[in-house]
């Protein structure tokens, strides 16, 4: 008998159900014609119109980093698939799984500079994890499955598949692969057990020893444990911007965020350690200061699931490819075997030592009687803790204060752009975080710049009855930049004032709720305005222009050249 | 220390493994000093030979991140002593006639083949490895050449 033929479009949408998608991000356009057709006739799968193409690839991320599952995206050829690059460079950075499907013009005009064509795959090539240009119908069905699971294994990332249009059309016979054969694709995910021993005897005759969480952490799962690790030899935990959340922040064994914004005690911790364990973070700038001056004085652990980030950026003594979980459970499993160990007086020292120094904090200053921006960030934090709320930000100061400000003890729940930084991610993904979860309470604090990259995203929550209460920190100012010509350009403020709209009169023509707060005690009625609201909410927080982000450990300078207020002198 | 590096890298053979491979030289900043590519006697693989000046810090990165690409199946990096270079040169020479002798000789001397013969100009081609390429360069310069052509190196692991 022969076999049912089905249209690539359909292939694609059967593809998808068969991978267990419910959900995708997208917006339609000439060349996908035939899988809008598709949708049409269906109800498995429902799909959210966006308002550009870039926010439906950042709400995949926040649906993916929500839920852990990769995060889906359409979009048609040419200026729809231009369109998804920042996205796809964010989620690749941040190491978070999407699959993006763009159109394509048909195979034969392509290089031809036909009506909408972009070479998408030779545009990504060096921001996605890989990318496929289908150029049969009877590769359709493998190159997803591919797709997904090159995505959502090792170190995940984004993966594009290219779709031209005669594809989409032509027929095949549908069969969705079971298993995924990759040759050159073997991702490493049990320690080596020697490894693992070497790195357990050095934690064991450590005597100041330092982990530091990354976002890999979240990423395996292992927060658990990271956690028991770090408990049963009474090891403190700083954490990266991507790893907030892996390691309880109400922990005392906590030191909270390290690097350029990080907390003073938590650089010092690091610096002086004679022992740093490192899982799941990739050394970033950010977090090393001045790289050779970073852990000169340390022994450094390094596990990670990419081999690529191990000995990029800092030496590395004792380097362990795997997956975070999987390592950290072998290395808990080891030393429970024997008794443990403890030398008190030794670690009581170090233990002493980093209390001295959480002494020394940034206090925050409020250069005028303005509502402070700090202020309405730790308001919004405690009145909205009750609520376990996820909540995402955009880039700049903002951003940052949350970092400090907001404690989380569970991974997933703070969603944020770290390593390409980019402004107008906060919104879509948190649009994205509220279709994931849809019983959370979503926040997304956004600085008065960035909220004006992807505020047309309003619309999609009021097409899907999506709520998303928007805090805008409006300084007036691309304010971290504007912090950096105060500092660094004689307080320059080049190009830096920026203006906005009337939010409330924006959120109110959307049809969505629209808040103005200027005092302090306006800021729990209208937060309370806010979560007693259905539909998504605008607050706009009328703050001091010229609060600055401190602790801040100027780029370039080691770790431990902590400036704590204005006063201190850049040297 | 930047140093010569020979790396062999076993790929799938398909449309654009060639340029992901390219660009991660280019998009870290480093020069390929030569490369070739063939498919192997399974031709569902190709082999790229690269070589490249960098130091040991950086080909260990570049090494990692070639292996991070999907299509990628294997990486060494061949350094000159375990490996067996080889490389193709081709150079015409416009030969006078009281030289003509004197370019034999050289090709008789360096293990260079005359293969084309015409009233203006020799053509010589020799298989060989850096060494003998720089002293065949050497022997003829004094007589000008019209074209020079190397193919870039192929390698293989010693033993
Ligand atoms: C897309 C993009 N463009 C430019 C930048 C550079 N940048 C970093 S922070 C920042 C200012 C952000 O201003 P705002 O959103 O108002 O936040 P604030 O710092 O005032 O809290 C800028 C322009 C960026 N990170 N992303
Ligand atoms: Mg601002």
């Amino acid at each position: 008998m022969a076999k049912e033929m089905f249209t690539g479009a359909q292939i694609f949408l059967k593809s998808l159900e068969a991978q267990g998608v419910t959900e995708i991000f997208g917006y339609p356009g000439g060349v996908i014609l035939n899988i809008y057709e598709a949708l049409y006739n269906q109800d498995k799968i429902k799909h959210y119109l966006v308002r550009h193409e870039q926010a439906a690839i950042h709400a995949a991320e926040g649906y993916a980093r929500v839920s852990g599952r990769p995060g889906v995206a359409l979009v048609t050829s040419g200026p729809g698939a231009t369109n998804t690059v920042t996205g796809i460079a964010n989620a690749y950075y941040d190491g978070y799984p999407l699959v993006v499907f763009t159109g394509q013009v048909s195979t034969e005009q392509i290089g031809n500079d036909a009506f909408q064509e972009a070479d998408i795959i030779g545009i990504t090539r060096s921001c996605c994890k890989h990318n496929y240009l289908v150029k049969d119908v009877k590769d359709l069905a493998r190159v997803i499955r591919e797709a997904f699971y090159i995505a959502t294994t090792g170190k995940p990332g984004p993966v594009v598949i290219d779709m031209p249009k005669d594809i989409l059309v032509a027929k095949a016979p549908f069969e969705y692969p079971k298993e995924v054969k990759l040759a050159g694709y073997n991702p490493t995910y049990k320690g080596h057990p020697l490894q693992i021993s070497k790195a357990l005897k050095l934690i064991r005759e450590a005597q100041r020893p330092v982990i530091i969480s990354g976002g890999g952490v979240l990423q395996a799962g292992a927060s658990y444990e990271l956690t028991k690790l770090a408990q049963l030899l009474e090891i403190p935990v700083a954490h990266t911007l991507m790893g907030k959340g892996t390691y309880p922040e109400s922990s005392s064994q906590s030191l909270g965020m390290l690097g350029m914004h990080g907390n003073y005690w938590a650089n010092y911790a690091v610096v002086h350690a004679d022992v740093i364990i490192a899982v799941g973070t990739r050394f970033n700038d950010r977090i090393t200061g001045c790289l050779k001056r970073f852990a000169r004085d340390s022994q450094v652990i390094h596990i990670d699931i990419d081999p690529c980030s191990i000995s990029k950026n800092v030496k590395v003594d004792i380097p362990i490819v795997g997956d975070a979980k999987n390592v950290l459970k072998a290395m808990i499993e080891e030393l429970t075997s024997k008794p443990i160990v403890i030398d008190h007086t030794v670690k009581e020292k170090w233990l002493n030592q980093i209390d001295e120094w959480k002494k020394k904090r940034a206090i925050p200053e409020c250069p005028s009687d303005k509502l402070s921006a700090v202020k309405v960030i730790k308001t919004i934090y405690e009145y909205t803790k009750p609520f376990h709320p996820i909540v995402t930000t955009e880039v700049g100061q903002h951003q940052m204060w949350c970092a400090q400000f907001f404690k989380f003890d569970e991974p997933r729940h703070f969603i944020t752009s770290g390593g390409l930084g980019t402004m107008g991610f906060g919104f879509p993904a948190a649009i994205g975080a509220a279709i994931a979860n849809k019983n959370s309470l979503v926040l997304n604090i956004a600085g008065d710049g960035s909220i004006q990259m992807n505020i047309q995203e309003l619309a999609t929550c009021m097409d899907y009855g999506l709520k998303v209460v928007n805090c805008v920190i409006n300084n007036g100012y691309l304010g971290m930049v504007r912090q950096w010509q105060e500092k660094l350009f004689n307080e320059h403020y080049s190009q830096t004032k920026i203006s906005s709209p009337d939010f409330v009169k924006l959120a109110e023509a959307y049809g969505a709720k629209g808040i103005r707060v200027e005092k302090e005690q306006d800021i729990v009625p209208a937060l309370k305005e806010a979560m007693e609201s259905n539909c998504s909410v605008f607050i706009d927080f009328v703050v001091e222009s010229f609060e600055m982000v401190y602790p801040w450990v100027l780029a370039g300078q080691p770790l431990n050249k902590v400036l704590l207020s204005n006063d201190q002198k850049v040297c | 220390m930047s140093t010569l590096h020979t790396l062999s890298i076993l790929v799938t053979n398909e449309a654009g493994v060639l340029s992901r491979v390219v660009d991660l030289f280019s998009g870290r900043g480093y020069n390929i000093e030569s490369l070739t590519v063939a498919p192997t006697i399974d031709r569902n693989y190709s082999r790229i030979t690269i070589t490249t000046v960098a130091t040991s810090e950086a080909i260990e990165q570049i090494c990692k991140q070639l292996h991070r690409l999907i299509p990628v199946l294997k990486v060494s990096d061949l350094s000159v002593n375990e490996a067996i270079e080889r490389e193709i040169v081709m150079v015409k020479i416009q030969v006078k006639d009281e030289d003509a002798d004197k370019i034999l000789r050289i090709a008789e001397v360096t293990g260079a083949k005359v293969i084309d013969i015409t009233d203006k100009n020799y053509t010589l081609r020799m298989v060989a490895d850096e060494k003998q390429i720089q002293a065949l360069i050497e022997l003829i310069k004094p007589y000008g050449y019209k074209d020079f052509v190397r193919s870039g190196k192929v390698a293989i692991a010693r033993g």
